[in-house]
């Protein structure tokens, strides 16, 4: 905090204090939307859980809304649908991690300097810059009964075609490997920045000791890799709890129910066409929030080590 | 480098490997061709069965159809009209933010650091109702600006921590000798810090150009009419309109992702850049 | 947005360019989703007239996909209602009505006579003694069929459900479905149910059991299981849990399905899809019990004015223009369905007589659709059971209890 030395003039109250406060004036406009729009809410959020209100305002702004405290909850305990929504996210949440090494595969894969590997590498990674809406259109059509490409693959090699979104045993498998599909691409350029920055020189010496294959791999270039790793596991993880998209497009939660998430299932609760319970979706939200806070504490723990290690 | 460089390997491996690079990426993007080749296949083929095969004709006239039949063109300014303002509006925000946060130390800066990283990652579903509310309560329900306010506001959680670790990354010497010199924090910010982020900005800029242009959440709870649904809300009801007319589906499909394709085509080396950062050490 | 030809868009701008503080046009602005076909030809027609008749009125529509203006509408009735819009009767409208979102207007009942009128929609569009909407439209749903699918198997046309149920062998050994029908958006499982139930247990069995009143373990209801069971799954298209009605009604078109439970409004996609009235028959559901009153299922479409409309006066003018005999003839004959105003004429088109003739020789009663008589939660819980048992008829045991415990908890209030 360097102070202007030897000043003849009277220093104003702004001129020795500038470097304290200027950090509050920049952050406020940022601190004021944020808080206004993702902090508050969250707490809104959790108090309307404990009412039960139809969602909708009279024009003159009253509302029929009842205070039950935790009898949301307590519903949610006995609720059919929570548990399969609480599994089914169970399954988004194992089986979206196969996109990390999915992603490394590619990586590894594309990590070679041929003519035209940058176009590949390029069209490999763009899956990931289309919306949900149009990934999940497209699998739709893909896993679609009579006409869809899946399905006729299926029949052509079995005999007998398998409509994925119609079953509710395959529904979901299907649905997480439509979204695994832009992931694995995130991962893969995670990873072949990462293999970028792998330092050579332990490359060749590790080469010259006689490594190469899986033991290269483990040993010499994963651990260098972490820090792709981690965020790679990080998003994947925040991905596959908050996934909606998908499920909203594809099945509607269906067939009865069997591909819902805790994301749609609260959507489905409180603003969809049958559903006119906020208080009960917002419920459904809190529970969805602690589960994601216990991760992302995690994660922020992580961080703060690593901050105090940087100094 | 690893893998091997397949330049020394074995002249059949290396065939193999040039053979499989084609294989592997039209594997990889079937479901892209599928629906590319059905976009372009007249209805008439699709009627009479003829999913796989050659089509009959090359019916071009389907994105034109997309075009004339469908308020497509309307989505697709609605979603500019909402993904500009919020790029804007959120760089101008994290900048201030990262700069605050990048350069200062105070005893609560880790404290709002980790707000807004921590904020950044809630689901959506706990923000939906109260900001739907808050929303319709100031009259901005069913409107571009309602929906880019949230944006602005919700985005800024990763960019602040996007560009306060850029900003920490600068060389401090610049800042030291312009505070020696008595120059005022707000044009260090301005005059020194500003001009080293363009990047930074380039980066975020791209990045959250897609993020938003692919929003479909909030696009549905937010806005409703076709007067100021984005495009990809849009395209959920049209798929509702055209249900059993996959031609037209597929091509609105393609039209709809295409921008923030051409723009990471474009500006890919911004697109990685952001992403990245932070998955190297 | 007005859907209209740049022609007239042309006029608009210059009548409007044009003048000066004259022509002091009212908006009234209508919230619809009537942008299929043949929806938007009637409703353009009906308010070509209407602005007709009142010059100084200027319509102004926002449309909407079906399927979206679902959600949309309890966004708009909160945040930016318009004057007046469209929607559905019975307990669709009813959260709207109990959370104070819809103008009563019983006024414009008693002023033109409505109660006599239309006294056929007016159950439906009344809670508490006071009514609340307009009843423009109604449809009948039964079974239509394709009758080159019957002539190929040499089937006749059944009048019961045993004869239904043999017509379904020959169809299986012709590998054509018996019966089709796309559960994704659930809805289509509910027509079946309405019917099984029905014609096993009756109009007033069906109404209680609607209304919360009977449980879901009751016998009868296991009874109309059972019914379904004798056609589920093997007479049914497979994978409908996957499909569209639209890409079940292609199925009946294509002759790959014999029969369809439907409403009339899918005649129009059955004949664009190249069926003629020559191969498109319909028929009344067939009878389980006849010793039960036949009942059939009519929903009823309405116009609604909202209690946040700025421009009630002309709301309401909209409303009683909707109500007219001359004005529901005209829509009804485009839309292909029955005009509820009891002095208007029912249109030529043989389907709509068909069920001209099926509705006005009903006795047994009128049912407005599942998810229109139940209370919301309910019908959705319902339509996810029927559909499950539909694709695993071996869980009805469990999908009855489910939806038992859901009643309790429902109609506990």
């Amino acid at each position: 905090m360097a102070q202007a030395a030897s000043e003849t003039r009277p220093k104003g109250w702004w001129r020795s204090n500038q470097q304290t406060i200027t950090p509050w004036l920049f952050l406020f406009p940022g601190m004021v939307f944020f808080g206004l729009y993702v902090i508050w809410p969250i707490f809104q959020s959790i108090w309307i859980s404990f009412y039960d209100w139809d969602g909708l305002r009279a024009p003159d702004g009253s509302t029929n809304a009842t205070w039950i405290g935790l009898g949301n909850y307590a519903e949610l305990w006995g609720d059919r649908a929570f548990v399969t929504s609480l599994w089914n996210n169970l399954w988004w949440l194992v089986l979206y991690l196969l996109a990390v090494p999915g992603g490394l595969a590619i990586a590894i894969f594309l990590n070679q300097t041929v003519r035209g590997i940058r176009l590949y590498k390029s069209l490999f990674f763009f899956p990931f810059v289309l919306s949900q809406v149009v990934v999940g259109l497209m699998f739709a059509w893909f896993y679609a009964p009579n006409f869809g490409l899946f399905y006729n693959l299926i029949e052509w090699v079995t005999g007998d075609g398998v409509a994925v979104l119609a079953n509710p045993k395959l529904a979901t498998f299907g649905i997480i490997a439509a979204g695994l599909w832009p992931q694995v691409a995130y991962c893969m350029i995670l990873y072949l920045t990462g293999l970028n920055n792998v330092a050579p020189d332990q490359v060749e010496a590790a080469r010259l000791d006689g490594a190469k294959g899986w033991r290269m791999l483990w040993f010499v270039i994963l651990p260098q890799l972490r820090p792709a790793t981690f965020i790679a596991v990080v998003v994947t993880v925040i991905g596959a709890l908050r996934s909606f998209d998908l499920v909203s497009i594809m099945t509607s939660g269906g067939p009865f129910g069997s591909t819902r998430v805790l994301s749609y299932y609260m959507y489905e609760q409180a603003l969809s066409e049958y559903g006119y319970r906020m208080g009960y979706g917002a419920s459904i939200a809190v529970v969805l929030f602690m589960i994601m806070m216990v991760f992302i504490s995690g994660f922020i723990f992580k961080m703060i080590r690593d901050e105090r290690g940087l100094g | 480098m690893f893998p091997r460089p397949i330049a020394q390997v074995s002249r059949p491996a290396r065939i193999a490997y040039q053979v499989a690079l084609p294989i592997a990426l039209i594997l990889w993007l079937l479901p892209l061709l599928g629906v590319a080749m059905t976009s372009i296949r007249p209805s008439s083929d699709l009627a009479a069965g003829n999913y796989f095969g050659m089509p009959s004709s090359l019916a071009f006239s389907n994105y034109v159809e997309v075009f004339t039949k469908s308020p497509i063109a309307q989505y697709i300014l609605n979603s500019f009209r909402v993904t500009i303002p919020t790029v804007i509006g959120v760089i101008v925000l994290s900048c201030m933010t990262g700069f605050a946060l990048g350069i200062y130390r105070f005893r609560s800066n880790l404290l709002v650091f980790f707000l807004f990283v921590a904020g950044n990652f809630v689901p959506a579903q706990i923000l939906m109702v109260p900001v739907r509310d808050l929303t319709s309560q100031m009259g901005l329900i069913n409107t571009t600006t309602g929906l880019v306010l949230f944006h602005i506001a919700f985005q800024t959680g990763f960019c602040t921590l996007f560009m306060r670790n850029f900003i920490r990354a600068l060389p401090r010497e610049l800042i030291e000798a312009a505070r020696v010199e008595g120059v005022a924090e707000w044009r260090i910010f301005w005059f020194i810090v500003v001009p080293l982020m363009r990047p930074a900005i380039a980066a975020l800029s791209v990045l959250v150009f897609t993020f938003i242009w692919n929003d479909y959440f909030w696009a549905t709870v937010l806005t409703t009419s076709a007067a100021t649904q984005p495009v990809t809300a849009g395209l959920f009801s049209l798929n509702g309109q055209w249900v059993a007319q996959w031609q037209l589906v597929s091509a609105g499909s393609i039209v709809a992702a295409l921008p923030p394709v051409a723009m990471f085509f474009l500006m890919q080396k911004h697109f990685i850049a952001g992403l990245t950062l932070g998955a190297v050490k | 947005m007005h859907l209209k030809t740049s022609a007239t868009i042309a006029l608009t701008v210059a009548l409007l360019a044009g003048t000066s503080a004259l022509a002091q046009q009212r908006t009234l602005v209508f919230n619809h989703y009537m942008v299929q076909p043949a929806p938007m030809e009637a409703i353009n027609a009906a308010i070509a007239a209407f602005e007709a008749e009142y010059p100084d009125i200027d319509v102004v529509e926002n449309t909407f996909d079906p399927e979206g203006y679902k959600t949309s509408i309890r966004n708009f009735l909160s945040a930016d209602p318009p004057d007046v819009f469209q929607w559905m009767a019975g307990n669709r409208m009813a959260p709207f009505v109990n959370a104070g979102q819809v103008m009563d207007i019983s006024d414009v009942w008693a002023e033109n006579g409505l109660t006599e009128q239309l006294a056929s929609g007016m159950a439906s569009m009344s809670i508490d003694g006071a009514q609340y909407g307009i009843p423009y439209s109604y449809y009948q749903w039964g079974i239509y069929y394709n009758r080159d699918a019957y002539a190929a198997v040499g089937a006749t046309v059944p009048t019961t459900w045993d004869e239904f149920l043999a017509n379904c062998a020959l169809f299986l050994a012709a590998d054509i479905d018996c019966l089709t029908t796309g559960t994704s958006a659930l809805w289509p499982a509910a027509g079946i149910f309405d019917y099984l139930n029905l014609r096993t247990n009756g109009y007033e069995f069906h109404s209680e059991l609607t209304a919360g009143l009977i449980p879901w373990t009751d016998d009868r209801v296991r009874a109309t299981f059972a019914e379904w069971a004798k056609i589920v799954p093997q007479y049914v298209t497979e994978n409908h849990a996957a499909l569209d009605w639209q890409d079940a009604a292609a199925l009946l078109v294509q002759g790959k399905a014999a029969n369809y439970v439907m409403g009339n409004f899918a005649v129009s996609v059955f004949l664009d899809g190249g069926m003629t009235t020559d191969n498109l028959g319909f028929m009344a559901f067939p009878t389980i019990n006849p010793d039960v009153v036949r009942a059939e299922e009519a929903p009823t479409d309405a116009v609604f004015v909202a209690a946040g409309a700025t421009n009630v006066a002309d709301a309401k003018l909209f409303m009683a223009f909707m109500a007219r005999p001359d004005i529901q003839t005209q829509m009804n004959i485009t839309l292909g369905q029955l005009p509820v105003n009891a002095m208007a004429t029912v249109g030529d088109d043989p389907y709509i007589q068909a069920g001209f003739e099926l509705l006005s020789t009903t006795t047994g009663g009128i049912a407005q659709f599942f998810d229109r008589d139940a209370d919301a939660e309910m019908a959705k819980l319902g339509m996810e059971g029927f559909q499950e048992f539909m694709v695993l008829p071996e869980n009805l045991d469990d999908i009855l209890t489910r939806l038992e415990e859901a009643r309790q908890r429902i109609y506990a209030q």
